[in-house]
């Protein structure tokens, strides 16, 4: 919300300088977050009079321009805008006068006619962001004189960023009472003196449905002059709030909503048929809006109709058919209390948010209706004239809001905030915040005021406490917990040190969205996303993804086309699978490499990365488990992955990853430059730990043994290892397949594999008999299983 | 014959002039070995007169001493230019790059983020997690935000057909961790969250901490003392703390903290408050018995001042020239 600082401090006018009163507001918790200064730097800037017009000669577009500026003479000046027009009060800026957008003005020749000076517009003086061309004032406006004084400038613009539970802090009254709260400055009286009737017109109102509306304010004013403009004084505020000047009717509803904070609007009230009648629309019924738009009413929204049907969505925005207009003479006013419960969300459900609506919304004061309506009357009959009805005050007393009286107890006071406040400071402080304090002997009494809805407990009374004595009064004071001790579990590997891991191993980690385009993600996981965003950002970001591939290929991609070759990421977050309701959230740890092995250097081939190049990275990262024993590769079928070179990760049989290839086809769609491999593993199970128990160490030598055995090619090296350290109980150590080899002297279809064995026993030395003995085991083995054949 | 003294200084000549090891042992032989020059000498003594015979055979074994002394120093000279020589083709150009992989990184935000973990873990808390898929109940409802709630309308939520949405802030894991645990608790909840907002200065995700500790005794100043405490620790650095009343519907007192960063200037980092008695009691905890604080860190908005960035969409376009300056 904006308020010009001049008309805030007509109602409270502390000791503070502009600056320091806006670092109060925003110690309020009402942030400020912006100042700015209109009306700077146009002290020179004079009121003139336009005496005569005529065109230019060589320009159509220019007008030629004699002007009094009350120095005696007339003054020649070209002007371009096109509003201008005999006996126009307007803005003059002499040769000499800089304007704040820093233009130096000159006597100056424009198509051949001499300009002594330029009649302004409000973006000119820095003014306003539009303009119809030069500002126009009114025919009151003494010529020669300032235009400064005119406007009542300069004058600081404070842009407040209000909360939503201070709906009473939207007005310059509420912003108001809380600086008075804090600084002690006196508050001007809010209270306006009821009006006169002077004609007996009244239109009739009625609740029928009273929860809905409780209170219903309004008068008739008949007779108003139709030529009236608003005053300045007015029009600056409003502009100053942001608002535009339209006509003296609706300008006022607008002023008074600033200044009060209670919504207003105005009918023309020739153009009301019957009593008006409050209720929640019915099904079918539509609205034409005063923004000529035509709405499907909801049945969950409160309308006002009238003998016609629907005239206005209640505290949102009036309908066009009873609207008031330029040949309006006999209004009617109205000013009701909207319950919030009523309010909350509808305006958004029509796609709107008007001042209104959002005032209704965080809850207006529901005294604060007559004042507003008394208000609104007194100002039209100064500018418009016009003759006043009696007031119209429905009220449904039963359907109110109405405020308890809450317990501040004064150790949960001292509890809460850490800090003992004197008894006469919380009185004080309660007092100013216009609440009634009565001093109980556990601490105090609290009546919150009608437009402090947000007070309902204890907490709201001790922030308002906290907040008026200062935050900055509170003491850091260190807390000694109760809650017991965190483990540090050795059940789990740390991600932390998954992630260090892969760093060491040239990884860069990326953070990819959670959630990815549809055809990506059925591309990388083979089946449709059933997790899918109602209201997603774009088509690119619309499900859940259920791999972090597609993110990470994208990314890949993304530096591939930047120059870099050479690319390994690794992400470790979430992945989102099933169906809603039955879904879950698995944390992954997921790594992409492409290009070249090592980055370029002397002494190194240049050579890509391949399957066991990401492997290694892999069986590196699942042995900080210290369970790596249990791990095996399986080759499988993979959608994202080219079949021969995926493999499913398995812990146990149990499958805990994927790892390979990226399909080419895959490839190719993201315009990837080299091979690409990827892995993804479910984190919690790769890394699931336990705490080491040791074994003792063998203080008798080791034997190796080497054997190679002619194999099919599709016997894998884990079937030979496992198979190798089954063949004989507790005396292999170890297994290790040192070479393969294919091709002559072997038969196609066939590999030759060299195998080594380490032997060793803990209670003793080992002989060539046992070595014999266990490699023969070894043999007979292979030959049983694989129909292995011994090479010599 | 030659005099002893003339074939002494004449091996020795010889010894300067061998420049290796194979002329050297030449040397040797032709005065040390079998057939050598000294060697016949010694052969020589049986024909002397027994008298002489030991006189001459001292000066014969001295003078084989002295040659042989000549040529060992002789030889370690050769030997140390032989290994230097060889230790010079050794040489390495030590300016030239290690061989083999360089390392990665971590992303920045995970780095504040890691940060921000092991300030608080050190601090006793707890970390704790949750999903991201959240329901309505846990992401506003038990956080006394209900439905049509004006602060609803500031969370730009996405939602999923049927009511579940992606979290708008971490703090549905303060009602999962009390359920769970119970009280007193000490927790932090970093992650992942979601608004459905997209400009300059919105990214539709982003991270946040969320801290939660809740005691019989926990108050206003105990959450001043540990956020100054967190912001001086992160930044390693003196910082002075602006507590600024604001409102969260979850908290009651409010407030939003700034910290100060140079010229008067203050930069708002993080929302915190007093536990609201709705949210304890909608979790089952007595708020007469137990009080607490929250608060709740955008972790990008900490890394952007620690890491001097200015952008946040940067953070997720994961450009590697961008990411590379934060191993």
């Amino acid at each position: 919300m904006k308020i010009a600082e001049s008309w805030l401090r007509e109602w409270v006018n502390p000791d503070l300088d502009t600056e320091a009163l806006s670092h109060q507001l925003t110690m309020l918790g009402h942030e400020v977050d912006g100042v700015e200064y209109a009306g700077a730097g146009i002290a020179d800037v004079l009121i003139a009079e336009v005496a005569e017009v005529s065109k230019h000669p060589d320009a159509d577009k220019l007008s030629l321009c004699k002007v009094n500026d009350g120095s005696g003479e007339l003054v020649d000046v070209v002007c371009g805008a096109p509003n201008v027009f005999q006996g126009m009060k307007t803005p003059f800026a002499k040769p000499g006068v800089t304007l704040p957008n820093g233009m130096t003005l000159r006597k100056a020749k424009i198509r051949g006619v001499v300009s002594n000076g330029m009649l302004c517009s409000a973006i000119e003086l820095g003014l306003g962001d539009e303009s119809d061309g030069i500002m126009s004032l009114p025919q009151e406006a003494e010529v020669g004189s300032a235009l400064v004084d005119l406007l009542k400038l300069p004058d600081a613009i404070i842009d407040l960023d209000l909360t939503p539970n201070r709906g009473d802090c939207f007005s310059v009254l509420g912003i108001a009472r809380d600086v008075s709260a804090l600084t002690g400055a006196a508050l001007r009286d809010a209270s306006v003196a009821a009006v006169d009737a002077s004609i007996a017109d009244q239109q009739p109102v009625e609740l029928v449905d009273p929860e809905g509306c409780p209170r219903f304010a309004g008068r008739v004013i008949r007779g108003i002059d139709r030529q009236a403009e608003s005053p300045v004084w007015m029009t600056e505020r409003l502009r100053r709030a942001g608002l535009r000047a339209i006509s003296p009717v609706v300008d006022i509803t607008n002023y008074v909503m600033l200044e009060l904070g209670q919504p207003l609007h105005a009918y023309d009230f020739s153009r009301l048929q019957g009593a008006i009648r409050p209720r929640l629309a019915k099904p079918g019924e539509k609205l034409t809006l005063l923004d000529e738009k035509e709405v499907d009413l909801n049945e969950d929204t409160l309308i006002i109709t009238d003998d016609s049907g629907p005239i206005g969505i209640a505290g949102i925005m009036g309908g066009l058919s009873t609207a008031v207009n330029d040949n309006t003479t006999d209004v009617f006013f109205e000013a009701a209390f909207w319950p919030q419960d009523f309010m909350a969300g509808r305006a958004r459900r029509y796609g709107m948010h008007t001042d209104a609506s959002m005032r209704f919304e965080r809850g207006v004061d529901p005294a604060g209706q007559a004042r507003a309506i008394d208000r609104a009357t007194h100002l039209l009959l100064e500018i418009a004239g016009g003759d006043a009805g009696p007031l119209t005050d429905e009220i449904a007393a039963e359907h109110l809001p109405t405020r308890s009286e809450i317990l501040l107890r004064r150790d949960r006071l001292t509890r809460l905030l850490g800090l003992e406040i004197d008894d006469s400071e919380v009185a004080r402080i309660l007092t100013r915040l216009t609440m009634k304090v009565e001093t109980v002997a556990q601490g105090w009494s609290v009546l919150a005021p009608s437009h402090r809805f947000d007070i309902a407990i204890e907490a709201d009374l001790i922030e308002e406490v906290a907040r008026i004595h200062g935050y900055d009064s509170i003491p850091e004071i260190t807390a000694f917990s109760q809650a017991p001790l965190e483990t540090v579990t050795e059940s789990k590997v740390d991600i932390e040190q998954a992630a260090a891991m892969l760093i060491a191993r040239d990884y860069q980690e990326v953070v990819t969205y959670s959630f990815i385009e549809t055809e990506a993600n059925t591309a990388f996981t083979g089946s449709e996303s059933e997790l899918v965003l109602s209201n997603p950002i774009s088509s690119e970001m619309s499900v859940m993804r259920a791999s972090l591939w597609p993110g990470m290929v994208a990314a890949a991609a993304a530096n591939n086309a930047r120059q870099q070759d050479r690319v390994r990421l690794f992400e470790a977050s979430k992945s989102f699978h099933g169906k809603l309701g039955a879904h879950t959230e698995v944390v992954r740890i997921a790594g992409l490499s492409t290009g070249p092995v090592n980055p370029e250097q002397w002494g190194s081939s240049t050579e890509g990365v391949d399957f066991f190049d990401i492997k290694s990275d892999v069986t590196a990262l699942l042995a900080l488990s210290s369970r790596d024993d249990e791990i095996s590769f399986v080759a499988s079928e993979h959608p994202a992955l080219q079949p021969g070179q995926s493999a499913e990760i398995r812990r146990d049989g149990e499958v805990i990853g994927v790892i390979g290839k990226l399909h080419p086809k895959l490839a190719k769609r993201y315009d990837m430059k080299r091979a690409v491999y990827l892995f993804e593993l479910d984190a919690a199970k790769t890394l699931a730990s336990r705490a080491p128990s040791a074994a003792s160490i063998s203080k008798f030598p080791a034997i190796r043994r080497d054997i190679a055995v002619i194999v099919d090619d599709t016997v894998s090296a884990d079937e030979l290892v496992s198979a190798v350290a089954e063949s004989s109980d507790g005396l292999i150590q170890d297994v290790r397949i040192f070479d393969i080899y294919k091709g002559a002297g072997i038969e196609a279809g066939r590999k030759s594999v060299a195998i080594g064995l380490i032997l060793q026993e803990t209670s003793r030395t080992l002989t060539d008999v046992d070595a014999d003995l266990a490699m023969a085991a070894a043999v007979k083995k292979l030959e049983d299983k694989f129909a292995a054949v011994l090479r010599d | 014959m030659q005099a002893l003294s003339e074939l002494i200084d004449q091996a020795a000549s010889e010894i300067d002039a061998a420049t290796d090891l194979a002329a050297l042992d030449a040397v040797r032989v032709s005065y040390l070995g079998k057939k050598g020059a000294l060697t016949a000498r010694l052969k020589t003594l049986g024909q002397l007169p027994a008298d002489e015979r030991s006189s001459a055979g001292q000066e014969i074994n001295q003078a084989k001493q002295v040659v042989q002394g000549q040529l060992n120093a002789r030889r370690e000279a050769l030997e140390e230019a032989a290994l230097a020589a060889k230790l010079a083709a050794d040489a390495v150009d030590v300016s030239l790059p290690g061989r083999g992989n360089s390392i990665g990184g971590r992303h920045p935000v995970s780095r504040a983020q890691s940060r921000i973990e092991r300030i608080f873990t050190n601090a006793g808390f707890g970390v704790r997690s949750g999903p991201e898929i959240e329901d309505d109940f846990h992401n506003f409802t038990a956080l006394n935000i209900p439905e049509n709630h004006p602060a609803r309308a500031m969370h730009d939520t996405f939602y999923f057909p049927g009511g579940n949405l992606l979290r708008t802030h971490t703090s549905p894991v303060q009602i999962r961790s009390i359920v769970k645990e119970g009280v007193p608790i000490r927790i932090i909840a970093p992650g992942r969250v979601y608004r459905c907002d997209s400009d300059q200065t919105h990214t539709p995700m982003f991270h946040q901490v969320e801290g939660l500790v809740i005691d019989e005794n926990i108050s206003f100043a105990n959450l001043k003392a540990i956020l100054h405490q967190f912001v001086e620790a992160f930044f390693e650095r003196k910082a002075e703390l602006r507590f600024r009343p604001s409102y969260f519907p979850f908290t009651e007192p409010s407030a939003e903290v700034d910290v100060s960063w140079g010229e008067g200037k203050w930069l708002e980092i993080l929302g915190c408050g007093m536990v609201h008695p709705n949210v304890l009691e909608s979790a089952g905890v007595d708020p007469e018995k137990y009080t607490g604080y929250a608060f709740g860190i955008g972790i990008e908005r900490l890394a952007m001042l620690r890491y001097n960035v200015s952008d946040l969409r940067t953070f997720f376009e994961n450009d590697l020239r961008f990411l590379r300056q934060f191993r």
